[in-house]
């Protein structure tokens, strides 16, 4: 999967959990951001971004991200993990 | 709505959970407003807004009260004043293992561990008890799940210092608990854990991380569970089962196959599987489940089907049956119609998805699970819980035999040409007194589940029926009406709140299985004397329309009652006890 298809899954995922198609997520994109995002529904993206790209993370992964592009490059570097 | 109806995926209402509330809520239904307050031993805040989700299909729109984070037993036990201005309809206490203060430590004596046994079971016990006095409503308490570890390995489970006996022990203490007390309902999140599986259930990173004590995608499963018993205690559960025949209750299609060749006994794997399916109907039956058929088949054939001898249930196990070649749905509605249900109080099982929809499509509410294969068909409708029990009742376990005597006297109506001359031949007997201590639960049952025969559509939880009985300005009448065929046990009710020398109805109901049986004018005798023997000069009577209560419109126009106030939302009538003339001529009067 190329860093644009997940980007594309993304914004699919955060556009489904926040009711709003509205959503554009870029690298820099964080809680900050979106208005609705905050500790508990970050629970919610977790475990639907978890769902969907079929990855887990640990606890130490979840916690040092930092904005949506680092969470990208986690789930590329995870999927590429898998194909190996 | 189809997302939310039982097999759901998890996953998909967790990422659409805003959406569906907003598809749920611009429905716009008659929703039952109910006051629910979490108090919580973890984060319960996904637990609240997926439960949201399941309590608004199923017609009840919750608001809610949460505790701060694991602050359940001080809110509830020094009474928060936020917690004590909600005035909550339901109380549940959402605590996991996780809540557990100590466990047994290996140096610790049988003394040691029946001691910390009954303190950490004590806490919970005041906490209960203490709610009950405060706030007199239903509690929900979670019972305890297996833990995440076995210290002791296997020995963990029996050795008294063992985290899973303890647990064990724990659980047992609470259940000796809930038996006697029905206001307690355990929510059995050790076996909803077990199902879902442990293992995950168990998955600590979301404790670590959110204080979850399950996974995110676990929460639809827990919430579901919930819902089964609010929608229980408020009297939503389903009354019946419509079945389909071929490949439901018996393997293969008995008009090409004949009686010998479908599969039904212990035969093969298969046959075996329908006679199961047939032993848990019966089981079902037992517990007050109305059964029904529902099938394209010639009449004769589906009988010589029930007539096969492995079969489990007969023909008279099924209060009525439809094989014909009409419509499903327009069967479904012709054996509503007949028992005097509402069609979406009956769960349509059928094999066939194309039926499925046209009686889904074809009547709105009507629930028809994909049920998949025949090894399955008994957990899909258990886990579905359109029949948890929150009470058990002499009614329940009545309730086949009461719609068969009701089907003997349909028959014997058939040889009168005049009404009247029917109605005495039934030779009624009713009695009809204050609400009696020993009934509460079935009372509150009556008035949570009468939607058509009902008035005001208000709903009593047993609770508040114990609080008017004893409130000496309320008047509260419950009929019970049997003759020759049986008895029907309890079928009516009527509270009355007493200002000066008005007397107020707040509740008036009666059971479709006694319409047109002239209960209803008893009850009015009944009323009229008791207000009078008190002094009072009026009844008035309010009519609050429902989309339900349409037959229950001219009830105090039938009673002799003059409208005084009429709206879109209401109409309200009186009537002057003086002038008061007796109504009912054919049921013989039993107390007062």
């Amino acid at each position: 999967m190329l860093i644009e298809e997940i980007y594309e899954k993304l914004t699919e995922i955060f556009r489904e959990n926040f009711d709003d198609d509205t959503i554009v997520l870029s690298p820099a994109t964080t809680a900050e951001d979106i208005e609705d995002w905050d500790s508990l529904e970050q629970i919610n993206l977790i475990a639907g971004i978890e769902n969907k790209f079929a990855v887990t993370f640990d606890i130490k992964e979840t916690l040092t991200l930092q904005n949506v592009g680092e969470m990208a490059k986690l789930i590329l570097s995870k999927l590429q993990a898998h194909r190996k | 709505m189809e997302a939310l109806n039982y097999p759901f995926s998890n996953s998909e209402i967790i990422a659409n959970k805003r959406k569906l509330k907003k598809q749920l809520l611009a429905e716009n239904g008659d929703y039952l407003e109910k006051r629910i307050a979490i108090l919580g031993g973890s984060t319960t805040n996904e637990v609240k807004n997926i439960l949201e989700l399941f309590l608004l299909n199923e017609g009840i729109q919750p608001v809610f009260y949460e505790s701060e984070y694991n602050h359940f037993y001080e809110d509830a036990m020094f009474d928060v004043p936020e917690l004590a201005a909600f005035h909550p309809d339901i109380i549940y206490i959402f605590t996991t293992n996780r809540n557990i203060g100590r466990y047994p430590s290996i140096s610790d004596s049988a003394e040691q561990v029946n001691a910390l046994l009954d303190e950490q079971y004590n806490k919970f016990r005041s906490l209960w008890e203490h709610i009950r006095e405060k706030y007199g409503c239903p509690v929900i308490q979670n019972n305890f799940e297996m833990p995440l570890y076995r210290l002791l390995g296997n020995r963990d489970c029996y050795d008294i210092r063992g985290a899973v006996r303890f647990v064990h022990d724990l659980n047992s203490k609470l259940y000796d608990y809930a038996q006697e007390n029905d206001w307690l309902n355990v929510c059995d999140i050790n076996y909803i854990s077990a199902d879902y599986g442990l293992k995950e259930w168990q998955n600590p990173k979301y404790w670590y991380m959110y204080k979850m004590p399950m996974p995110m995608d676990a929460v639809p499963d827990l919430a579901y569970n919930v819902c089964r018993i609010i929608k229980s205690i408020f009297g939503k559960n389903k009354k019946g089962i419509a079945l389909d025949l071929d490949n439901t209750l018996w393997g293969g299609v008995i008009g090409e196959d004949g009686v010998s060749g479908i599969e039904i006994g212990n035969e093969n794997a298969e046959a075996e599987a329908y006679l199961d399916f047939q032993r848990y109907l019966k089981k079902l039956q037992g517990i007050g489940v109305i059964l029904c058929i529902n099938s394209k088949n010639d009449y004769d054939n589906a009988i010589s089907g029930l007539n096969h001898p492995d079969s489990v249930l007969r023909e008279d196990d099924f209060i009525e049956i439809r094989a014909n070649w009409d419509n499903k749905d327009e069967n479904h509605r012709s054996i509503a119609k007949a028992i005097g249900i509402l069609p979406e109080s009956i769960l349509f099982i059928d094999d066939n998805p194309v039926e499925r929809d046209i009686v889904k499509n074809g009547i709105e509410g009507v629930a028809a699970p994909d049920i998949g294969s025949v090894d399955h068909y008994i957990q899909v409708i258990d886990r579905l819980g359109a029949f948890e029990k929150v009470s058990v009742s002499e009614d329940d376990t009545n309730r086949n035999q009461m719609y068969l005597e009701n089907k003997k006297r349909e028959q014997q109506r058939k040889g009168f040409t005049n009404y009247s001359d029917y109605l005495r031949s039934l030779e009624m007997e009713a009695e009809i007194v204050p609400f009696d201590a020993f009934y509460y639960g079935r009372i509150s049952q009556l008035s949570n589940k009468s939607n058509q025969y009902n008035l005001t559509a208000k709903r009593y939880t047993k609770e508040e029926i114990q609080a008017v009985s004893e409130n000496p300005d309320c008047i509260t009448l419950q009929g019970r009406l049997a003759d020759k065929f049986g008895d029907n046990g309890i079928v009516s009710l009527i509270i009355g709140k007493v200002e000066g020398s008005v007397c107020s109805i707040d509740l008036w109901v009666m059971s479709c299985r006694v319409l047109k049986r002239e209960m209803e004018f008893a009850m009015m005798d009944s009323l009229a004397g008791m207000c009078k023997g008190r002094g009072i000069a009026t009844i008035r009577g309010v009519y609050l329309p429902t989309k339900k209560n349409a037959i229950a419109m001219e009830h105090y126009g039938r009673m002799g009652f003059e409208k005084t106030y009429e709206d879109s939302t209401e109409t309200i009538w009186e009537l002057q006890i003086a002038d008061y003339q007796k109504k009912n001529s054919v049921i013989k009067i039993k107390g007062l």
